[in-house]
């Protein structure tokens, strides 16, 4: 299928981007027997929870999804693969696959993709490899008493958003998306690895940028402001930058107006479903997100717009139907 | 250049570099070569002081430090990485971008994989040929930097004005058009070099850089010009009045003409209004060239002058403050230097280490917490607060531990931060805190799963334990730890704390899953009154208890009910397994066998070693484990050792095993299964409970009574109960070896229990699928497929997911006479002892499996209750972890 250029769609209206993955897949309610499935029914560590894995052992749990999310009015489908990365695999002792499981992945969403864009030419869909930010941190210590200690090194990350993202080009990815950093020097790395495989393939994909403030402060977790983590990422040239997770919609905005004077990009925001309860249930409803990013809408903050943590299908939707109402965010080229 | 882009960098924060920015400064301190005092620091690997004087540069103005390892006796690489991973965790210094200055490219590049921000790359050049340089610079660019390029090419260092143009213009061509470098990242350093030396080709050596930095700034769009300002002074050295000032008048000119940034020393800087009329114009005729005698004149000036060092800029009014003032400005900035005579002159006023703590120190710690709650301190600097009070306490220990002396008796609480979760500074902070309480504290640190808690709280007998936990998926950790605390028995208080638990969370989800007193503790100054109230005497705990139980009845009043499918709706998506396809087969046994005395050499063939050995923490399966190459000696011996205590067991007869299995017609009515007598007569009905929450997929909601026939399907079925235990015999044991202090021998004697109980099971629901019911009479399995559970049927026990309520276990019970017949007891709420026992249903429909009946409504337990003939508040009390309402 001939692929439509996301570059100059992104000009013209605002797209959106598919919601939570893992609160969907929870809903399937799968039991360790489906995270095995009979590929590695005999793995000697358990596998309930590795989500990514499930590209491999229910694939048509997770094309079932992306569908949901196209059906619900999305452009953009995420890979399940926020954590199929070497060293986050390593945790299930996976890492073997990491390949293979961004390669299915990839093509899940691609099937899934091409499936809407065959139906509804005039809405092209596209598919995003998702790269979350593996659960260590380059520039933080562990080890409160030994600051100077890192438990993992800018080489091996690179090296596994190398291999990652090669299995998401493999399997038909149109974008790939760094998201939700947490810690910068991660997303440097990965976008250096990234570079290092363009050069290889002699092939580009645009790339999406998307950081994480997680406290009241306005900083990543590993001290950034916003705009000091734009610049450290802005030597690359993004498609996109944004913000996801953490915080609700309306707790970003404050954050998305920095990105938005000061970012060359287009930018994309993906928060959460409100802020975890005491419970750690997302419970805002899709009217009250679509309430909150309207706003978003209205003061042109966005290009690019969908849900992280607690958003379903019906929160896309909502966003999907507002989106229709207003015209992109203009990004003054620097 | 008024359209000229502005060269953007970060630390933690932002910093513009444009022309209607002033004049740029990079603090130069942190330099081995430029610095024998920093020298000194990292040769003696004291990085604590190294950092010092970087904190120092910024306090003192500078907007970007600049590194240097470049000396011969060290190794400058790891030296580079040691400390800017060092300054990473510093958000003082951190907050201003690094300039990674090195002469070697590894070591550059070793430096750019350690900063998350856009630093600078000082320097490269043209020196080594145009390959190396373009390699360099497409380096830089895809690690994120700006770049200082050095007028220095193949034939060596530029010292004219034309030398310096020449070669700034060929290196900004190359990196514009070839690398694609971005022009506002580069910075040029056209050399500055020393005046007033004597020799007459340096006289315009000033002049001469002025005039090629306006040339770049007119001629290469973008570009930014930088230097190492100190050089200038080089002749002047020892003489630090007149070096400030040629400094001062230097950098006066130079920022004239458009340099953007320098190298200098912020805290050795005279401004330029501030130099003495007399000195600035001996300096300003130097500097200028402005006459031939400009040198002499200065030189003689100079003699005059005493070198009156200039007193550091460090803002220190804050010593002058009491010393509560000075702890908590201490903590809140994360400043080590002093911390240790203001503790020590806390101590002295206060008459005791302990009011210290309690006093200033918490005192500043609160502030530190009330300063990131309200966003005006983040993470990493809570980190350095927690590093000074950490400080502070180690410099107090050995005063406590002289008080301590006569103290009572230490109580002993174990500290963790749950399973996969790795966040300890709260937690490192409360067990810092309660030690200095005169607790003794066992922390097994982080990601600490429940199993290694169960048991280092047994092994220890702590009088408390306290998790902790910053992260969502930790709450859930929580109450997964709360379970398997009541599961093994416990019953030593838990205190609960972390950003994200919260009382209302703690009273909801965790206090009903444990039957000890649970409690919320807000913050580390809260944890010594609740640990003293809750090991003490007094009713606190029963207090707590009842507070919780109010809390969660009215929380749960409120709550909104989560969307479950009704009911009915649940029940009409209810499995519908094909009757007509399958036949039931009838049981050999009909009605009850009794096992008093069971072999335990037969059994003891059917154990499944590998949860054994995660009892001990050693992860991995059997028999892989015992050639691992970490832990396999070990476990080896564990093994031997365990099979020693098996032995003894079996020949001597220690434990006894017993069982009672029974079999029964029973057909299926909704969620109910009734068991008749084999003579036909009603027995006794079970009750089970159907999944409510919505399925996708075409997925039912699962009862166990789905596998079951009803009576429409014209087939006769049948269902198998159970009880084994492996524990008769067990008390005797342990107070044996409570006489003799052997907690080892207490807890392996009980983990064999445990496994002979599964083992049993195992093997006794082998035999039923055989012989007893013999739906598969020639089943022939190795130990591995039985713990894979490859073969039919399913065992599912009361209590468990598929059928939540324990309280099924009275009717399992009385039906089995499990009491009179082999000895198990039923506590009150139903738990079983001896421990080492299993009870449960046999289902041997091909297609029977294992699931969880998760949230159930209101309508539902109504129904349950009403079949059960019970009241629903009976009902509720035993169904409460399943309940999704109120």
């Amino acid at each position: 299928m001939e692929r439509v250029d996301i570059q100059a769609i992104v000009k013209e209206r605002i797209l959106v981007l598919d919601g939570a993955m893992g609160t969907m897949i929870q809903r399937y309610g799968l039991v360790e027997e489906d995270f095995r499935g009979s590929m590695l029914a005999g793995h000697h560590k358990p596998l309930q929870g590795n989500n990514d894995i499930l590209s491999l052992t229910r694939p048509e749990v997770i094309k079932e999804i992306h569908l949901a999310y196209f059906a619900a009015g999305a452009d953009i489908a995420e890979t399940n693969t926020f954590n199929a990365n070497a060293i986050s695999q390593a945790d299930y002792d996976t890492q073997h696959l990491t390949y293979d499981i961004n390669v299915a992945a990839a093509r899940l969403a691609r099937e899934a993709a091409d499936n809407y864009t065959a139906k509804e030419p005039h809405k092209p869909r596209f598919v995003a490899g998702s790269m979350g930010p593996t659960n260590r941190t380059a520039s933080l210590s562990p080890d409160v008493n030994n600051p100077g200690y890192r438990a993992v090194s800018f080489d091996e990350l690179k090296e596994a958003y190398k291999e990652q993202a090669r299995g998401l080009m493999d399997g038909g990815a149109d974008l790939l998306f760094v998201e939700t950093i947490f810690d910068t020097l991660n997303a440097k790395a990965a976008l250096f690895g990234i570079q290092e495989l363009f050069d290889e393939q002699g092939k580009e994909l645009p790339i999406m940028v998307s950081g994480t403030i997680t406290d009241a402060s306005g900083r990543t977790l590993s001290g950034q402001t916003t705009q000091a983590f734009l610049v450290s990422v802005s030597h690359v040239n993004l498609l996109s930058v944004g913000l996801n997770c953490a915080l609700g919609a309306d707790q970003l905005r404050p954050y998305l107006q920095v990105l938005n004077k000061n970012s060359p990009f287009f930018i994309s925001a993906h928060p959460n479903a409100g802020l975890p309860n005491a419970f750690g249930e997302y419970d805002e409803t899709p009217e009250m997100m679509g309430k909150q990013i309207e706003e978003y809408l209205q003061e042109g903050l966005v290009n690019i717009v969908g849900g992280c943590c607690g958003t379903t299908p019906d929160h896309i939707k909502v966003i999907a139907d507002l989106t229709k109402k207003y015209s992109p965010r203009v990004t003054q080229t620097a | 250049m008024k359209d000229s882009k502005p060269l953007i960098l970060s630390g933690l924060e932002p910093l513009v570099i444009s022309p209607e920015a002033n004049f740029v400064n990079v603090g130069e301190r942190t330099n081995v070569t430029g610095s024998r005092k920093f020298l000194r620091l990292i040769q003696e690997g004291n990085y604590d002081a190294a950092l010092g004087v970087a904190r120092e540069q910024v306090e003192g103005g500078a907007q970007i430090i600049d590194v240097n390892m470049d000396e011969g006796m060290i190794d400058g690489k790891e030296a580079m990485v040691t400390f800017l991973n060092l300054m990473a965790a510093e958000p003082d210094i951190a907050r201003v971008p690094v300039m990674i200055d090195s002469s070697k490219w590894e070591i550059i590049e070793a430096g750019l994989k350690c900063i998350q921000g856009k630093g600078v790359v000082n320097s490269i050049s043209l020196k080594e040929g145009e390959e190396q340089f373009v390699y360099q610079a497409r380096l830089i660019k895809r690690y994120g930097a700006a770049v200082i390029v050095m007028a220095f090419d193949e034939q060596g260092q530029a010292d004219t004005y034309e030398r310096r143009i020449e070669i700034c213009k060929r290196a900004y061509d190359i990196l514009v058009e070839k690398v694609g470098f971005p022009p506002q990242d580069i910075i040029f350093d056209p050399n500055i070099f020393p005046v007033a030396t004597g020799m007459e080709e340096h006289n315009l050596n000033a002049v001469n850089f002025f005039k090629a930095t306006r040339w770049i700034k007119e001629n290469l769009p973008h570009a930014k010009v930088s230097g190492g300002v100190s050089n200038v002074s080089f002749s002047f050295r020892g003489n630090n009045t007149v070096r400030e000032a040629i400094h001062a008048v230097f950098l006066y000119h130079a920022i004239q003409h458009g340099m953007d940034m320098g190298i200098v020393n912020p805290s050795l800087l005279e401004v330029y209004d501030e130099v003495p009329g007399e000195l600035l114009t001996y300096v300003e005729d130097v500097i200028l060239f402005r006459r031939p005698d400009a040198t002499e004149r200065l030189l003689n000036y100079a003699e005059n002058v005493k070198g009156d060092r200039k007193t550091k800029t460090v803002d220190l009014s804050w010593r002058q403050q009491p010393y509560e003032e000075r702890l908590s400005h201490a903590l809140i900035k994360g400043i080590v230097a002093y911390i240790d005579e203001d503790t020590e002159e806390a101590r002295q006023q206060l008459q005791s280490p302990l009011a210290v703590i309690e006093g200033p120190l918490m005192a500043g710690m609160n502030k530190v917490g009330d300063l990131f709650g309200s966003g005006k301190m983040f993470l990493p600097q809570v980190v350095k607060s927690a590093r000074v009070m950490k400080k502070s306490v180690a410099y107090l220990l050995p005063y406590l531990e002289e008080e301590k002396k006569d103290g009572a008796a230490q109580a002993r609480i174990l500290m963790a931060t749950v399973k996969g979760d790795v966040h300890d500074i709260g937690k490192n902070i409360v067990g810092v805190v309660l030690s200095c309480n005169n607790y003794e504290i066992i922390d097994l640190g982080v990601m600490v799963p429940a199993e290694k808690i169960v048991q280092a709280a047994k092994e220890h007998r702590v009088d408390a334990i306290g998790l902790s936990g910053l992260i969502t998926p930790s709450l859930d950790e929580m109450v997964h730890v709360a379970k398997e605390l009541e599961r093994e028995g416990l019953q030593v208080p838990l205190l609960i704390g972390g950003a994200t638990t919260s009382k209302i969370h703690t009273a909801v989800k965790i206090d009903p899953h444990y039957s000890a007193p649970v409690v919320h503790v807000h913050d580390a100054s809260r944890s010594v009154p609740v640990a003293g109230e809750l090991i003490g005497e007094g009713d606190f705990g029963a207090r707590v208890k009842t507070e919780y139980a109010a809390m969660r009845e009215a929380y749960l009043a409120k709550k909104t009910v989560k969307k479950l499918l009704p009911f009915a709706e649940a029940r009409a998506n209810a499995l519908q397994l094909n009757w007509q396809e399958y036949k039931p087969v009838k049981p050999q046994l009909q009605g009850i066998e009794v096992f008093r005395d069971y072999s335990l050499a037969d059994i003891s063939a059917y154990i499944d070693w590998s949860p054994f050995f995660k009892a001990w923490m050693l992860k991995g399966k059997y028999p892989q484990l015992l050639a691992d190459e970490k832990v396999g000696e070990e476990a080896a011996k564990l093994f031997a050792e365990a099979n020693e205590m098996l032995t003894e067991i079996i020949e001597q007869k220690l434990l006894t095993a017993r069982a009672v299995v029974g079999l029964f017609p029973a057909v299926a009515d909704g969620e109910t299964v009734t068991l008749k007598t084999w003579e036909g007569k009603d027995n006794v009905a079970f009750n089970f409970l159907r999944q409510q929450s919505s399925k996708a997929g075409g997925r039912p909601n699962l009862c166990l009574a789905d596998y079951i026939a009803p009576q429409t399907s014209g087939r006769q079925d049948y269902l198998g109960v159970f009880a084994v235990t492996a524990g008769i015999g067990i008390e005797a044991l342990i107070s044996q070896y409570e006489a003799d202090h052997n907690d080892y021998k207490i807890i392996m004697v009980k983990a064999l229990a445990d496994r002979l109980a599964e083992a049993f099971a195992e093997l006794l629901h082998a035999r039923v699928r055989r012989e007893f019911w013999g739906y598969v009479p020639e089943e022939q399995l190795s130990n591995d497929d039985l713990i894979a559970e490859n073969y039919r049927g399913i065992r599912p026990a009361p209590g468990y997911p598929a059928c939540p309520d324990h309280a099924e276990k009275m009717i399992l019970f009385d039906l089995l006479k499990v009491e009179e017949n082999i000895g198990i007891q039923l506590t009150e709420s139903c738990a079983m002892y001896p421990t080492a026992s299993v009870s449960g249903f046999y289902f041997g429909h091909p297609q029977a499996k294992y699931f969880g009946v998760g949230k159930i409504g209101r309508d539902q337990v109504e129904a349950y209750a009403a079949r059960k003939n019970i009241t629903l508040a009976e009902a509720e009390k035993w169904l409460l972890p399943q309940l999704n309402y109120k």
